[in-house]
């Protein structure tokens, strides 16, 4: 440990580590220092100039961004001579900027125009036209005006350092420098969006969002995100009932400023497609409008009338924990045991908790050194995920080997086969993934749910379990075996129990006894990932928000909100319990899926009432108390579990699939949006490891 | 004057081949063996006795920049980067040691590597020297199949391994970061500093980055003495130093003299006088483009050094003279000069990107007469705005001379201006820089 060196701002004194640039101890004091290039996340440019400040004994003001303090040294940064600076600065920087702040979709929030505020002049001295830049194609999501751009740089450091994508770049020199992409292509990575707020002006802003609004006629609401299980922070921007557009939240356990571009791009399809009726199927086999008290009474009336084992139940990836809790309530007083929240067919149907989280936070992954994917694309089942990984890659030391279809991670991995196989060689130790997993310090371990959708799910499983023991992944200091969830609810219902009962059916079993007719009525709750033709000759009640396969075969339908539209619990990935808060009024009769529930409960059980959302949680956090603390995780010892897994004996599911093919079109608000549309067909090719 | 005795670049003009014979004939690769036998240590000892300084432009002791190197540790290399990308307007004096004495720089190279412990050094080429390259490539040639190269290079028991590595013609790469970017494979574009190349360089590796010439007088310094190097000169501006005179001159040439020569003497010994007699000067720009100008009449007793010419308010730069006489027009010259800061700015950082573009299109503005008398005062606000504002020297080499123009020939420059009847016209067309 170096000694801490002394210095001044403003005349305060203070105290930093060897190392700390003006800018950071300016900001330790809270001294505002104008800047556009500079971005914590990235790597220093020192390119914009504007940040100058005063450094006693030297002549020239210094770029604090890109200058350590030197022991003694007095800074200043209120001076004339750094406002002249700064103004100088700044005057170069808008000397060929438009002057199109009206029509420009940054004005509002925009850098150049604030720090214009303080230091710009109010007429240009430059008497010359001003430079016109070609338009570039950045692709779907990001429109482009050139005009506008002032070099920064962040755009570019962004793709290479944190997207690992280095497609963007500055080509040519001085004034004719210009900021492009690669070939011209459209810039393609999962984490593109994030581009458009980190342009300090308004070259890159978000083409689907163009013209729509502006900042201050926004109300925004923070909440959660439900495209993938990682539980990003968001913002949510809506404009009366329409929610325009979604921001990331700085929250450094899980996507520090990041958001995919998914959950930024997907927020169209809240508009399109929704059920905002109930319906309810006439005796001709026609769905009619119908009144939510008409339906909810043919619900109750169905559901009393059948026996506990003709009901399934199926719960879909984006319910509130709340919803499944008050349906699991209705399940039971049912007596019913055909329930699953697990719609893509897993069925390992474990207690302890670690057996379906990530029991190494998303932090801490930033630590790991060698890492293990066995059946798993983190890059597209959880950018955020990945983009930690990457860090770890980029300043740690991060090796990766790949169990299962070969991947582009944007960052280099070592492919191994996607024989599963390939997993009893490294437990036995003959495989080159043992030695790096002895080696290493803090090795993880991520089975996906590739591999848990295996017919023999078990032995995978075991053998992940049993390479985890043996490699020293389960110490009381570090845990490295970590389940990677694809849905926003999937931990939450695993932590609700929504899963079999004893002789209950799973969702493969569901579907092959419906379409076999052994079940009188099915309750979809928000449940579209399924086969539906198996369906056709029960009776369906489906419960979600989209008009989508699941109420395409539906006797009755019943319409909900959307993760926009309702205030929620969401347990992401590494089982940390997040509110998620309603930023606009759901359409049409459409309430809160715990609303229909209550009601449907109450008909059957007048004594269960649930008459608030606060009810819910009083009720839920009793029984699960590890839900209560909010926002929090909870540490807990790895509890093995070897031995509660059902085995087969051999491998009979040939080699690993991917778990999703096309990143953009997983869940039914993506599949009804343009944008992802869009997106879709512009970067994912069928057949190809990458986006 | 310099005596015969004391010049180092005795073939300077090329008179005698540069192959490996004829140098060895001039005393190259003399007991080099010997030279590195006294250790590192004394051989920075004596080049920081010399009181050498960079010939590059910035004129910063060699033997402190050696003794900067960081100790050796672990496996990291140290590398010499030997800056060959002369750019400079009216600078021409490496062309000549790589044309005509490129084993002084071999050796120089070895020396130099030998003090500052690096195994591999890197001759940057400017992309235009493709003679000079070959040139070069055929001398390092020659030095490893002699021995001189290589493991065991000239039988000293230390390794060098030698690559000449071409520019493509950027001047921004003669800038040391920038250059060392563009050796590793990216665009020439100046690093920010600190760190400095002597702690993270090359590859991340302490680098030190001197100048051909710099390198190329090391073995006569050594051979001879520290004290016969100071001897020349004065206190702290010492030795022999190579000086490129061009422009308004009888017979321009490049000529190696002491330094502190008085510019008169300089320019009437070695290059025939100023053209039309010393009563026809007008200025002298005195160190490649990048520093200010001097009116005539300074000119007579100015002593080419660095303290010398600082006093003037220029500077050395790389001691290339260039001679403007009266028949020329001074502001279109500088107009000329500010169009290349404009075009070879690397448009990294604002003030240099923006500010060298505005800075030739007021001067065009002057030139053709529909400048203001205020416009002036704007040019000067917009020189200091960028001098000292950027992240390289590139910025002060723009602002500098068009600085220098103010000061001394703002006459001139008013002489241009539009009468005051004449209406402004606001909105000319952006002009493309083509267009000169």
């Amino acid at each position: 440990m170096t000694e801490k060196i002394q210095c001044t701002i403003d005349g305060k004194a203070l105290t930093v580590e060897p190392g700390t640039t003006i800018l950071q101890a300016t900001q330790l004091l809270g001294i505002e220092v104008p800047l556009f290039c500079y971005h914590p996340r990235l790597s220093i440019a020192g390119n914009c100039r504007m940040c100058l400040v005063e450094v006693e004994g030297k002549s020239s003001p210094v770029a604090s961004c890109a200058t350590p303090v030197t022991d003694g040294a007095a800074i200043k940064t209120t001076t004339q001579f750094v406002r002249d600076s700064r103004q100088g600065a700044l005057e170069f920087l808008l000397l060929h900027h438009p002057l199109d702040c009206p029509i420009c979709d940054q004005g509002g929030e925009c850098d150049l125009q604030d720090i214009t505020m303080s230091y710009g002049c109010d007429a240009t001295r430059y008497k010359f036209a001003k430079r016109a830049v070609p338009q570039k194609e950045f692709g779907p999501l990001i429109k482009t005006e050139m005009n506008r751009c002032i070099h920064c740089t962040r755009c570019v450091r962004f793709a290479t350092e944190v997207a690992g994508e280095p497609h963007l770049g500055a080509v040519n020199r001085g004034e004719k420098t210009e900021i492009v992409s690669l070939l011209g292509r459209p810039f393609a990575s999962e984490l593109s969006g994030n581009v458009i707020d980190l342009c300090p002006v308004g070259a890159l802003t978000s083409r689907p969002y163009a013209f729509k609004g502006r900042p201050w006629e926004l109300t925004k609401v923070e909440t959660i995100d439900v495209m993938d299980a990682v539980g990003s922070h968001i913002r949510v921007d809506a404009k009366g009932l329409e929610v325009m557009r979604i921001l990331p939240r700085v929250f450094e356990p899980i996507n520090e400023e990041w958001i995919s571009d998914k959950t930024r791009f997907a927020c169209d399809g809240l508009k399109k497609s929704r059920l905002d009726r109930a319906y309810v199927k006439n005796s001709e086999g026609v769905l009619k409008e119908a009144t939510f008290e008409a339906v909810l009474k043919v619900v109750a009336d169905k559901l009393k009338a059948c026996q506990s084992f003709e009901i399934a139940g199926l719960v879909g990836d984006m319910v509130d924990t709340e919803s499944m809790f008050v349906f699991k309530q209705l399940m039971s007083k049912l007596n019913v045991p055909h329930v699953d929240c697990r719609q893509d067919g897993v069925t390992q149907s474990l207690k302890p908790r670690c057996s379906y989280i990530m029991n190494t936070p998303i932090a801490a992954l930033e630590e790991v050194d060698f890492a293990l994917f066995v059946g798993t694309n983190p890059r597209i089942e959880a950018p955020l995920i990945n983009a930690r990984l990457r860090k770890a890659y980029a300043h740690g030391n991060l090796e990766v080997g790949i169990l299962g279809p070969s991947v582009d991670l944007s960052y280099p991995a070592t492919y191994y086969g996607d024989d599963p196989a390939l997993l009893e060689a490294i437990h036995s130790g003959k495989h080159p993934a043992a030695k790096k997993l002895e080696a290493a310090k803090k090795p993880i371990l991520i089975i996906g749910q590739a591999a848990l959708r295996r017919k023999d799910s078990g032995r995978l499983l075991a053998l992940c379990h049993q390479i985890a023991d043996k490699y020293g992944l389960l110490r009381k200091d570090w845990c490295g075996f970590n389940v990677l969830q694809l849905a926003a609810s999937r931990v939450g219902g695993l932590d609700l129990g929504l899963v079999p009962s004893k002789g209950g059916k799973s969702t493969e079993d569901i579907l092959n006894a419906a379409s076999l007719g052994t079940l009188k009525a099915v309750y979809l709750l928000g449940a579209d990932e399924i086969d539906t033709s198996c369906l056709k000759d029960t009776f369906v009640i489906y419960q979600g928000h989209h008009g989508d396969q699941g109420a395409a075969v539906a006797d009755v339908i019943l319409p909900a909100a959307a993760y926009t539209e309702k205030d929620g619990l969401y347990v992401n990935a590494e089982g940390r319990p997040q509110y998620a808060h309603r930023a606009c009024p759901a359409p049409g009769d459409a309430i809160e899926d715990w609303k229909i529930l209550a009601h449907i409960l109450r008909q059957i059980d007048a004594d269960a009432a649930f008459n608030t959302l606060h009810d819910v949680r009083e009720a839920l956090f009793k029984a699960y108390p590890h839900l209560a603390k909010v926002g929090s995780l909870v540490k807990k010892p790895f509890e093995p579990f070897l031995d509660q897994i059902t085995m087969t004996d051999k491998f009979s599911d040939g080699p690993l699939k991917p778990a999703i093919e096309n990143f953009y079109q997983t869940n039914v608000i993506s599949r009804y949006s343009e944008t992802m549309a869009q997106c879709a067909k512009t970067f994912f090719k069928k057949n190809e490891s990458t986006l | 004057m310099l005596s015969e005795k004391d010049r180092i670049f005795t073939n300077l003009f090329g008179e005698q081949p540069s192959n490996l014979k004829a140098c060895l004939k001039r005393g190259d690769w003399d007991k080099t063996k010997d030279l590195l036998k006294r250790g590192k240590k004394k051989i920075i000892d004596e080049i920081t006795k010399s009181q050498l300084r960079g010939r590059g432009g910035a004129g910063f002791l060699t033997g402190k920049k050696w003794s900067f190197v960081p100790k050796r540790e672990g496996n990291k290399p140290h590398y010499l980067v030997i800056n060959a990308d002369e750019s400079e307007p009216g600078t021409c004096k490496d062309r000549e040691i790589l044309r005509n004495e490129p084993h002084k720089l071999i050796e120089g190279a070895l020396i130099a590597a030998f003090a500052i412990e690096a195994e591999v050094a890197y001759v940057y080429i400017r992309g235009e020297f493709v003679a000079e390259a070959d040139k070069l490539e055929v001398a390092v040639k020659e030095a490893y199949d002699a021995g001189l190269l290589g493991k065991n290079a000239a039988g000293s028991g230390w390794k060098l391994d030698l690559y000449v590595h071409r520019g493509a013609g950027a001047y921004i790469c003669g800038e040391e970061s920038a250059l060392l970017e563009s050796i590793e494979g990216r665009k020439g574009m100046p690093r920010l500093k600190p760190p400095y190349p002597a702690y993270v360089g090359l590859f991340g590796a302490p680098t030190v980055v001197n100048n051909v010439e710099t390198i190329a007088v090391v073995p006569s310094i050594m051979r001879r003495g520290a004290s016969w190097f100071a001897k020349i000169g004065r206190a702290m501006n010492t030795g022999p130093k190579l000086f490129s005179i061009s422009g308004h001159v009888n017979a321009p040439c490049n000529v190696e003299e002491r330094m502190g020569i008085p510019l008169r003497e300089l320019i009437e010994k070695h290059a025939g006088g100023v053209r039309g007699g010393w009563s026809n000067l007008a200025a002298v720009i005195p160190g490649g483009g990048s520093v200010p100008l001097i009116p005539g009449h300074l000119c007579e007793d100015a002593p080419m050094d660095f303290d010398g010419l600082e006093a003037l308010g220029t500077s050395l730069g790389s001691a290339a003279v260039i001679v403007i006489d009266k028949s020329a027009d001074i502001v279109e010259a500088i107009t000329r000069l500010s169009h290349f800061y404009m075009h070879e700015s690397c448009g990294q950082c604002t003030p240099c990107r923006e500010g060298t573009g505005w800075m030739w299109r007021i001067l065009k503005h002057i030139q053709k007469g529909d400048a203001k008398k205020e416009d002036i005062e704007l040019l000067f606000d917009i020189s200091q705005n960028i001098k000292s504002h950027t992240i390289c020297a590139l910025g002060d080499a723009a602002a500098l001379p068009v600085q220098g123009l103010i000061k001394h020939f703002r006459g001139q420059m008013e002489k241009k201006l539009q009468p005051k009847d004449v209406v402004f016209k606001t909105q000319t067309p952006f002009v493309k820089e083509d267009a000169l």
